[in-house]
Protein backbone atom coordinates (compact mmCIF):
# COMPACT_ATOMS: atom_id res chain seq x y z
CA UNK A 1 0.00 0.00 0.00
CA UNK A 2 1.55 3.30 -1.08
CA UNK A 3 1.80 6.03 1.54
CA UNK A 4 0.87 9.55 0.51
CA UNK A 5 3.45 11.95 1.90
CA UNK A 6 3.85 15.69 2.20
CA UNK A 7 6.78 17.96 1.46
CA UNK A 8 8.32 17.62 4.91
CA UNK A 9 8.30 13.84 4.72
CA UNK A 10 9.80 13.94 1.23
CA UNK A 11 12.66 16.06 2.51
CA UNK A 12 13.16 13.77 5.47
CA UNK A 13 13.24 10.68 3.25
CA UNK A 14 15.78 12.18 0.88
CA UNK A 15 17.98 13.51 3.68
CA UNK A 16 17.99 10.55 6.01
CA UNK A 17 17.15 7.54 3.84
CA UNK A 18 18.61 8.56 0.51
CA UNK A 19 15.21 8.22 -1.15
CA UNK A 20 15.05 8.25 -4.93
CA UNK A 21 12.69 10.83 -6.41
CA UNK A 22 10.92 9.89 -9.63
CA UNK A 23 9.12 12.51 -11.70
CA UNK A 24 6.50 10.63 -13.74
CA UNK A 25 5.40 13.63 -15.77
CA UNK A 26 6.05 13.79 -19.52
CA UNK A 27 9.62 14.48 -20.59
CA UNK A 28 8.87 18.04 -21.72
CA UNK A 29 7.45 19.03 -18.34
CA UNK A 30 10.36 17.40 -16.56
CA UNK A 31 12.79 19.33 -18.76
CA UNK A 32 11.14 22.61 -17.84
CA UNK A 33 11.39 22.11 -14.10
CA UNK A 34 11.72 19.30 -11.61
CA UNK A 35 12.71 18.72 -8.02
CA UNK A 36 16.52 18.68 -7.77
CA UNK A 37 17.85 15.17 -8.05
CA UNK A 38 14.64 13.71 -9.48
CA UNK A 39 14.92 11.33 -12.38
CA UNK A 40 12.33 11.21 -15.12
CA UNK A 41 10.40 8.05 -15.89
CA UNK A 42 7.20 9.18 -17.61
CA UNK A 43 4.20 7.14 -16.56
CA UNK A 44 3.74 5.80 -20.06
CA UNK A 45 7.18 4.25 -20.08
CA UNK A 46 7.28 3.02 -16.51
CA UNK A 47 7.99 -0.69 -16.86
CA UNK A 48 10.43 -3.36 -15.72
CA UNK A 49 13.07 -2.08 -18.09
CA UNK A 50 12.88 1.64 -17.23
CA UNK A 51 12.86 1.05 -13.48
CA UNK A 52 16.10 -0.88 -13.66
CA UNK A 53 17.88 2.42 -12.90
CA UNK A 54 16.27 2.46 -9.45
CA UNK A 55 17.68 0.78 -6.39
CA UNK A 56 15.32 -1.60 -4.69
CA UNK A 57 16.89 -1.20 -1.27
CA UNK A 58 16.06 2.52 -1.07
CA UNK A 59 12.68 4.25 -0.81
CA UNK A 60 11.14 5.58 -4.00
CA UNK A 61 9.05 8.75 -4.02
CA UNK A 62 6.94 9.49 -7.07
CA UNK A 63 5.23 12.72 -8.06
CA UNK B 1 -0.91 10.29 -12.42
CA UNK B 2 1.43 9.59 -9.50
CA UNK B 3 -0.90 7.11 -7.71
CA UNK B 4 -0.86 4.96 -10.85
CA UNK B 5 2.91 5.19 -11.03
CA UNK B 6 3.20 4.18 -7.38
CA UNK B 7 0.89 1.23 -7.92
CA UNK B 8 2.90 0.10 -10.93
CA UNK B 9 6.18 0.34 -9.02
CA UNK B 10 4.72 -1.85 -6.29
CA UNK B 11 3.66 -4.41 -8.86
CA UNK B 12 7.21 -4.35 -10.18
CA UNK B 13 8.48 -5.39 -6.78
CA UNK B 14 9.39 -2.14 -5.01
CA UNK B 15 8.22 -2.38 -1.43
CA UNK B 16 8.87 1.16 -0.18
CA UNK B 17 6.99 3.46 -2.51
CA UNK B 18 5.71 6.89 -1.50
CA UNK B 19 3.51 9.31 -3.37
CA UNK B 20 4.21 13.03 -3.01
CA UNK B 21 0.67 13.84 -4.04
CA UNK B 22 0.99 17.62 -3.91
CA UNK B 23 3.81 17.40 -6.47
CA UNK B 24 6.03 20.06 -7.90
CA UNK B 25 3.42 22.83 -7.61
CA UNK B 26 3.56 22.47 -3.83
CA UNK B 27 7.36 22.31 -3.93
CA UNK B 28 7.62 25.54 -5.88
CA UNK B 29 5.02 27.29 -3.74
CA UNK B 30 7.21 26.63 -0.70
CA UNK B 31 10.00 28.57 -2.38
CA UNK B 32 12.21 25.54 -2.82
CA UNK B 33 14.67 25.38 -5.70
CA UNK B 34 14.00 23.46 -8.89
CA UNK B 35 16.17 22.28 -11.75
CA UNK B 36 15.32 22.54 -15.41
CA UNK B 37 15.57 24.75 -18.45
CA UNK B 38 12.47 26.89 -17.96
CA UNK B 39 13.11 30.57 -18.49
CA UNK B 40 14.51 31.86 -15.23
CA UNK B 41 11.87 34.53 -14.56
CA UNK B 42 12.35 36.14 -11.19
CA UNK B 43 10.00 34.78 -8.59
CA UNK B 44 8.75 36.22 -5.32
CA UNK B 45 11.00 33.73 -3.52
CA UNK B 46 14.06 35.34 -5.13
CA UNK B 47 13.40 38.54 -3.17
CA UNK B 48 12.03 37.05 0.03
CA UNK B 49 13.74 38.08 3.26
CA UNK B 50 13.49 35.19 5.72
CA UNK B 51 14.98 37.22 8.56
CA UNK B 52 11.93 39.35 9.36
CA UNK B 53 11.29 39.41 13.13
CA UNK B 54 8.47 37.22 14.39
CA UNK B 55 6.57 36.82 17.61
CA UNK B 56 3.66 34.85 18.99
CA UNK B 57 0.32 36.45 19.95
CA UNK B 58 0.79 35.99 23.71
CA UNK B 59 4.06 37.97 23.87
CA UNK B 60 4.06 41.39 25.57
CA UNK B 61 4.21 44.14 22.97
CA UNK B 62 7.04 45.92 24.78
CA UNK B 63 9.31 42.88 24.50
CA UNK B 64 8.42 42.39 20.86
CA UNK B 65 9.03 46.04 20.06
CA UNK B 66 12.44 46.00 21.67
CA UNK B 67 13.44 42.84 19.81
CA UNK B 68 12.12 44.19 16.51
CA UNK B 69 13.94 47.51 16.85
CA UNK B 70 17.16 45.79 17.88
CA UNK B 71 17.02 43.75 14.67
CA UNK B 72 16.65 46.97 12.67
CA UNK B 73 13.04 46.47 11.61
CA UNK B 74 9.87 48.43 12.26
CA UNK B 75 7.52 45.55 11.54
CA UNK B 76 7.03 42.16 13.08
CA UNK B 77 5.05 39.19 11.78
CA UNK B 78 2.86 37.37 14.29
CA UNK B 79 2.87 33.60 13.91
CA UNK B 80 1.37 30.73 15.85
CA UNK B 81 3.36 27.86 17.33
CA UNK B 82 3.53 26.20 13.89
CA UNK B 83 4.76 29.37 12.22
CA UNK B 84 1.46 29.98 10.50
CA UNK B 85 0.97 33.71 9.86
CA UNK B 86 -1.78 35.15 12.04
CA UNK B 87 -1.05 38.86 12.07
CA UNK B 88 1.21 41.81 11.55
CA UNK B 89 2.53 44.49 13.90
CA UNK B 90 3.43 47.94 12.62
CA UNK B 91 2.80 51.65 13.04
CA UNK B 92 0.27 52.41 15.75
CA UNK B 93 0.43 48.91 17.14
CA UNK B 94 3.66 49.93 18.85
CA UNK B 95 2.03 52.85 20.69
CA UNK B 96 0.07 50.80 23.18
CA UNK B 97 -0.09 50.38 26.93
CA UNK B 98 2.47 48.21 28.68
CA UNK B 99 1.03 44.80 29.32
CA UNK B 100 -0.69 44.67 25.94
CA UNK B 101 0.10 41.52 23.99
CA UNK B 102 0.94 41.20 20.33
CA UNK B 103 -2.34 39.40 19.75
CA UNK B 104 -4.30 42.36 21.21
CA UNK B 105 -3.04 44.89 18.71
CA UNK B 106 -1.97 42.95 15.63
CA UNK B 107 -3.63 43.38 12.26
CA UNK B 108 -5.18 39.94 11.98
CA UNK B 109 -5.09 37.84 8.83
CA UNK B 110 -2.72 39.84 6.66
CA UNK B 111 -2.62 39.29 2.93
CA UNK B 112 0.08 36.84 1.93
CA UNK B 113 1.61 35.91 -1.41
CA UNK B 114 3.25 32.71 -2.68
CA UNK B 115 6.95 32.30 -3.26
CA UNK B 116 6.48 30.87 -6.77
CA UNK B 117 4.54 33.89 -8.05
CA UNK B 118 6.21 36.21 -10.54
CA UNK B 119 8.11 39.03 -8.84
CA UNK B 120 7.65 41.82 -11.39
CA UNK B 121 3.82 41.98 -11.24
CA UNK B 122 3.93 41.86 -7.44
CA UNK B 123 6.33 44.80 -7.26
CA UNK B 124 4.19 46.66 -9.75
CA UNK B 125 1.09 46.10 -7.56
CA UNK B 126 3.00 47.12 -4.44
CA UNK B 127 4.16 50.28 -6.14
CA UNK B 128 0.65 51.16 -7.34
CA UNK B 129 -0.81 50.69 -3.86
CA UNK B 130 2.08 52.27 -1.98
CA UNK B 131 2.83 49.01 -0.14
CA UNK B 132 6.35 48.64 1.17
CA UNK B 133 6.14 45.10 2.55
CA UNK B 134 4.19 41.93 1.80
CA UNK B 135 4.22 38.65 3.66
CA UNK B 136 5.24 35.46 1.83
CA UNK B 137 3.85 32.14 3.01
CA UNK B 138 3.39 28.56 1.89
CA UNK B 139 -0.06 27.45 0.68
CA UNK B 140 -0.55 26.11 4.20
CA UNK B 141 0.09 29.57 5.64
CA UNK B 142 3.55 29.00 7.13
CA UNK B 143 5.73 32.10 7.07
CA UNK B 144 8.58 32.08 4.55
CA UNK B 145 9.54 35.74 4.92
CA UNK B 146 8.65 39.12 3.50
CA UNK B 147 9.27 41.07 0.33
CA UNK B 148 10.40 44.67 0.81
CA UNK B 149 9.52 46.68 -2.25
CA UNK B 150 12.70 48.76 -2.30
CA UNK B 151 14.86 45.67 -2.21
CA UNK B 152 12.68 43.73 -4.65
CA UNK B 153 13.07 46.56 -7.16
CA UNK B 154 16.83 46.10 -6.92
CA UNK B 155 16.45 42.35 -7.44
CA UNK B 156 14.47 43.09 -10.59
CA UNK B 157 17.31 45.19 -11.94
CA UNK B 158 19.56 42.16 -11.70
CA UNK B 159 21.37 42.77 -8.44
CA UNK B 160 22.01 39.53 -6.59
CA UNK B 161 19.74 39.28 -3.56
CA UNK B 162 22.55 38.12 -1.32
CA UNK B 163 24.44 41.36 -1.91
CA UNK B 164 21.39 43.53 -1.31
CA UNK B 165 20.66 41.89 2.02
CA UNK B 166 24.29 42.11 3.09
CA UNK B 167 24.46 45.81 2.31
CA UNK B 168 21.20 46.91 3.88
CA UNK B 169 21.41 48.79 7.11
CA UNK B 170 20.23 46.91 10.14
CA UNK B 171 20.23 43.52 8.45
CA UNK B 172 21.32 40.77 10.77
CA UNK B 173 24.04 40.01 8.29
CA UNK B 174 23.66 36.97 6.18
CA UNK B 175 20.70 36.30 4.00
CA UNK B 176 19.82 32.62 4.18
CA UNK B 177 20.23 30.93 0.82
CA UNK B 178 17.23 28.94 -0.42
CA UNK B 179 17.10 25.62 1.41
CA UNK B 180 18.44 22.61 -0.42
CA UNK B 181 16.07 19.71 -0.99
CA UNK B 182 17.86 17.63 1.60
CA UNK B 183 18.24 20.34 4.23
Amino acid sequence: MTAAIDRAELRRLTASEDAQIVDVLPEREYAESHIPGAINIPLGSLDASSVSVLRRDKPVVVY
Amino acid sequence: MSPRAACRLERLGFDRVYDYTAGIADWKAAGLPVEGDAAPAQRVGDATRPDVPTCEPHEPIADVQERTARAGWDECIVVDCERVVVGRLRGRAWQTEPGTTAGDVMEAGPTTVRADGLLAPLVERMSRRGTSLVVVSTPQGELLGVVLRAEAERVLTGEPAARIWRDCEGCPGVWAAPPSPSA
